[in-house]
């Protein structure tokens, strides 16, 4: 676990010592920003989170890849992953590190959106249940899409490669309820099950459902498994 | 220390080292010679246990490195060829990561790194950034982590690559400094390196061993016989005539390096005779002028080429 924790503080430096964690927190600011003014100054304007945290679940899907594509990718290219691997450091130890870094900046840049919640609360009388609701799904959706972006840098050593395989396989997996309408019976509800949109849905409406909330860490687990599971196969190419 | 039993890899159906077997004692410094591509970079990687051999069994310290993988691990200090670093940290801060993934307490860690930076004189560039620093100060960095954590074993990668002149000779004067403590393996393909710094040499030609011995007697073995070059003042001809004529001695060439009023010859005599004294004796007593008569050794180059290209004179 020390070895984790290392891992996890040299990453977390990464972040800030390379403009990454700046560019893509602000990003994510700005862009959840509009939304919220575009929600709170709309002719029906409710003193709730749904809209933005909705457009928030979006963006992650664009932005996690660009928190994770460097992670394992960099080690690749550098060929530090060779010294890291020969330290006597466990292969989930190092995965798990590095994973947690990005949970934690992405968990720091959605804490930054609070503000919003406190303007709400400043000016009007929203419902408290539902805002942790959505909260609580976006950070469920976001470490499921770190999970997806971690296991895309452990493929390659090119970043962009990484951040592209990572943004696909997330489109995919949350666009797939449009596909699930094309087909009946069984198939529909296969892949309607598979949809991450479809998972959101709940939370966005104040209900935590634990099935949505099982899908979202059994993503996550999988994907984590995955990574360490391609970290140890390369050692056999 | 280090011991390899049949170690054979396969990348796909290339065989890139077939069933390489040796060991390395304690404290020992082994040189592991080879041309390009002959296989070396994946023998450290495999003793390492970065990549596990296809079959064969490595151990290190006694820790088999594939099944025991971290407790082997925690005996190596490793310089890969690359000397991979990451480049955005000061070299503090790389040290200090370094140190804290293999396990050493912070005090501990804290008074190496004022001890590594020391003898790898990083003392002006401790806080600087790795990406600022040029190519030799990169490599002493590599080897600082290497060193950091006081391993039993040094795997060393190429370690005079790609860096300037006085650089290479710091570089070696440090593994020399570093020799008693460590049982070190140190790949290259520069035939000089080995000989001053190695007590023995692997030398290995398409992923396999071709010879072990020490870098002396390499020669020696190779040729089958001990060379003599002879300067002395005496008529070309007769001089050769009369050496031919001794015991033990094989042969008698001329060299082509012309002296002024003096002559040069190369005489090959049956090794561990006493043709040395005889010879010397004979010019004396002839009433020539010795000058020189020493004992020459195979250059590391020749035996290299010798191996490489004609395998039989091995064995």
């Amino acid at each position: 676990m020390k070895n984790t924790w290392a891992i996890t503080v040299k990453e977390c430096r990464a972040y800030f010592t390379t403009p990454t964690a700046y560019i893509i927190g602000a990003m994510f600011l700005v862009l959840t920003g509009i939304f919220f003014v575009n929600d709170v100054t709309s002719p029906f304007a409710e003193a709730g989170v749904r809209g933005f945290t909705n457009w928030a679940s979006f963006f992650t899907l664009f932005l996690a890849p660009l928190l994770t594509m460097r992670l394992l990718s960099e080690e690749q290219k550098l060929g530090t992953l060779e010294l890291l691997l020969t330290a006597p450091v466990r292969d989930w130890e190092v995965v798990l590190g590095k994973y947690l870094a990005a949970l934690s900046l992405y968990g720091a840049t959605l804490a930054l959106t609070l503000y919003y919640v406190v303007l709400l609360y400043w000016f009007g009388d929203p419902d408290t249940g539902p805002i942790y609701s959505a909260y609580f799904g976006v950070l469920l959706h976001g470490s499921a899409a770190l999970a997806i972006g971690l296991m895309a840098s452990s493929l390659t050593g090119n970043q962009i490669i990484s951040a592209v395989v990572a943004t696909a396989t997330l489109l995919t997996l949350s666009f797939i309820d449009q596909v699930a309408e094309l087909v009946d019976g069984i198939g529909q509800d296969i892949l309607l099950s598979l949809s991450m949109n479809d998972h959101l849905l709940d939370f966005r409406r104040g209900i935590i459902d634990t099935s949505n909330v099982v899908y979202f860490i059994s993503i996550t687990a999988i994907f984590i498994f995955l990574t360490i599971r391609f970290l140890e196969t390369r050692r056999w190419r | 220390m280090i011991e390899l039993e049949n170690v054979t890899k396969y990348y796909g159906d290339f065989p890139a080292v077939t069933d390489i077997s040796f060991r390395v004692e304690r404290g020992e410094v082994l040189g592991f010679l080879g041309p390009n591509g002959a296989g070396k970079t994946t023998t450290m990687k495999i003793v390492t246990g970065f990549i596990p051999p296809s079959s064969g069994k490595v151990t290190i310290a006694g820790y088999d490195v594939v099944s025991d993988s971290l407790e082997a691990r925690k005996h190596i200090g490793y310089l890969p060829e690359t000397v991979p670093l990451y480049t955005d940290m000061s070299v503090e801060e790389y040290l200090t990561f370094m140190g804290t993934i293999r396990g050493m307490e912070r005090k501990k860690l804290n008074s190496r790194i004022s001890d590594v930076i020391e003898v790898c004189r990083l003392e002006e560039y401790q806080s600087s950034h790795i990406s600022k620093l040029s190519k030799g100060f990169r490599q002493r960095v590599g080897i600082a982590q290497a060193i950091l954590h006081e391993p039993d074993v040094l795997i060393l990668d190429e370690p005079t690559i790609g860096i300037d002149p006085i650089q290479i000779i710091e570089t070696r004067q440090l593994i020399k400094d570093l020799a008693g403590d460590h049982t070190v393996i140190i790949s290259t393909h520069i035939l000089p390196e080995v000989s001053m710094l190695c007590q023995r040499v692997i030398i290995i030609h398409e992923g396999e061993i071709v010879a072990v011995d020490k870098p002396d007697n390499l020669g020696t073995r190779l040729r089958g016989s001990e060379r003599v070059e002879l300067e002395l003042n005496a008529p070309v001809k007769e001089a050769t005539k009369a050496i031919k004529s001794l015991e033990d001695v094989v042969s008698v060439s001329t060299t082509d390096s012309e002296k002024d009023n003096s002559t040069c010859l190369l005489i090959d005599t049956v090794t561990g005779s006493n043709a040395r004294a005889n010879i010397a004796s004979t010019v004396v007593n002839k009433g020539w002028d010795l000058l020189t008569i020493k004992p020459i050794g195979m250059t590391l180059e020749e035996i290299f080429v010798s191996l490489t290209t004609n395998e039989e004179t091995v064995q």
